[in-house]
């Protein structure tokens, strides 16, 4: 399969690229990784005059540790990611779900901006994002802002990206030192997209459990973050009735399709039991 | 459209064209170099038969424009042997451990086993399993596929494999 001609540019500079953008406006796309837009090409499922590849751009890659806060560029790619000691001390669960991505040709070149800026709901790490309370670095040539990932993301494929702006990196602050993690996918072979997905991140204090997140990937139109089947955890150790209220709370927010990884009840029936795993894997990981 | 002029090394030799910027990686290696070691297998990023090393990084070239590579050292099949033509360790652990049948997806396993032995010089079963997870092959069952890459990691740390194939 051969995509649709179109004109190339690899710009140098974070500025350069949105420069470009703005002068080539809605006839043009970013290509990171490409992981994701390439076959979309090659389907014919978008053919954009312009490519502006940012792969060439040294300040848009690798992790930092900045105090509390970890700041990871947006070109970094999965690969790199899970190499990132930085990364992966600070926040584990970034790589127990970047191992769940696609296979391994994939992640050395999918990158972690790619992945959160995409906007399909089959990406695993805008819930992870929403689990560690994530901001997204905006760019455009009228210069930067700053969006949580709980609030960028708005339909299939619909964010809050403006035309113009580049996702240029992703920060988050790190968990506390004992926090339980755990992202737990469902899918029908090694590369797919879940059938369903949930991340947990939490902390655990006198046996309890004192803080919860929980998000949700590819249950619904975007990656939800399951607000009320964390508070459903909140002070208890996880007993039955406890776990049951979270499964209940999280699928109350599931409104998968049917598709051929099943019928929207079977997804929403192991969305539950996701969300389950997760709890039970943090809590078991979790010091307090 | 106008052509992009891309420079990079292949299995050792510079080369140099003029490209258009859609065509793939995939592509270029085989109708612009003539090297048809590299297969096309499914076209969607699935199969894993394309695969060649990129810059230290096993890399579906299907999915991949050729001036992304622009500057890139690249290994194919084709740059695996070793210099005096005899058979470099995976190819040999292929061959004598029955690592193939139809061989159509085996240029694609050998450059990602040879990326996954630089960084996992002696890897158990499950990490080759989970190293080998973005190749297919429809005739083998992996059994033979994985024996094949213990036998050339046996054989890159001077070792000897004792199994025999299955």
């Amino acid at each position: 399969m051969i995509p649709g001609p179109f004109s190339y540019h690899r710009p140098k500079s974070i500025s350069e690229a949105t420069g470009l953008l703005a002068d080539l406006g809605e006839q043009s796309r970013v290509l990171a990784g490409g992981q994701s837009l390439i076959p979309m090409m090659k389907l014919r499922l978008a053919a954009p005059e312009h490519l502006i590849d940012i792969g060439a751009i040294a300040e848009l890659k690798g992790v930092q540790r900045k105090g509390s806060t970890l700041v990871i560029g947006a070109t970094t790619t999965q690969h790199e990611l899970q190499q990132s000691k930085v990364a992966t001390d600070a926040a584990p669960i970034l790589l127990e779900a970047s191992l769940l991505i696609a296979d391994p040709q994939v992640r050395y070149v999918g990158t972690l901006g790619g992945n959160v800026a995409n906007g399909d709901p089959g990406n695993d790490m805008p819930a992870v994002m929403m689990c560690l309370d994530a901001t997204y670095r905006l760019t455009g040539s009228g210069g930067s802002r700053s969006v949580k990932a709980r609030d960028f993301y708005q339909g299939t494929y619909v964010t809050a990206l403006k035309p113009g702006e580049i996702v240029t990196a992703i920060e988050m602050p790190v968990p506390p030192a004992g926090h339980g993690w755990a992202y737990e996918k469902l899918k029908r072979k090694i590369g797919d997209y879940a059938t369903a997905a949930a991340g947990a991140v939490l902390t655990v204090s006198r046996g309890k459990v004192a803080t919860c997140t929980i998000a949700l990937s590819n249950l619904s139109d975007t990656a939800v973050l399951a607000t009320d089947a964390a508070k459903a955890v909140i002070g208890t150790a996880l007993e039955k009735p406890a776990v049951e209220a979270a499964m209940k709370a999280a699928r109350a927010v599931m409104s998968p399709a049917s598709d051929t990884r099943g019928t929207s009840d079977y997804r929403i029936h192991v969305g539950g039991i996701m969300v389950e795993r997760a709890l039970k894997k943090a809590f078991s990981r979790a010091k307090g | 459209m106008a052509k992009a002029h891309v420079k990079m090394t292949v299995n050792g030799k510079e080369v140099e064209s003029l490209v258009e910027p859609r065509t793939l990686l995939i592509h270029y290696l085989r109708e612009h170099l003539n090297l048809t070691g590299p297969h096309i297998g499914c076209d969607t990023t699935h199969c894993g038969a394309c695969t060649i090393d990129m810059d230290g990084k096993s890399v579906k070239s299907c999915t991949v424009f050729t001036v992304q590579a622009e500057g890139a050292s690249i290994t194919t099949i084709e740059g695996m042997a070793n210099p005096d033509g005899s058979l470099h360790a995976l190819q040999e652990g292929f061959r004598i451990m029955h690592g193939l049948q139809c061989g159509f997806c085996t240029p694609g396993m050998i450059m990602r086993a040879h990326r996954l032995l630089q960084e996992i010089p002696n890897p158990s079963e499950d990490q080759i399993r989970f190293g080998i997870a973005g190749n297919l092959c429809r005739c083998t069952g992996y059994q033979n596929i994985v024996k094949a890459i213990q036998y050339a990691a046996a054989k890159l740390r001077g070792e000897t494999f004792a199994e025999a194939a299955e």
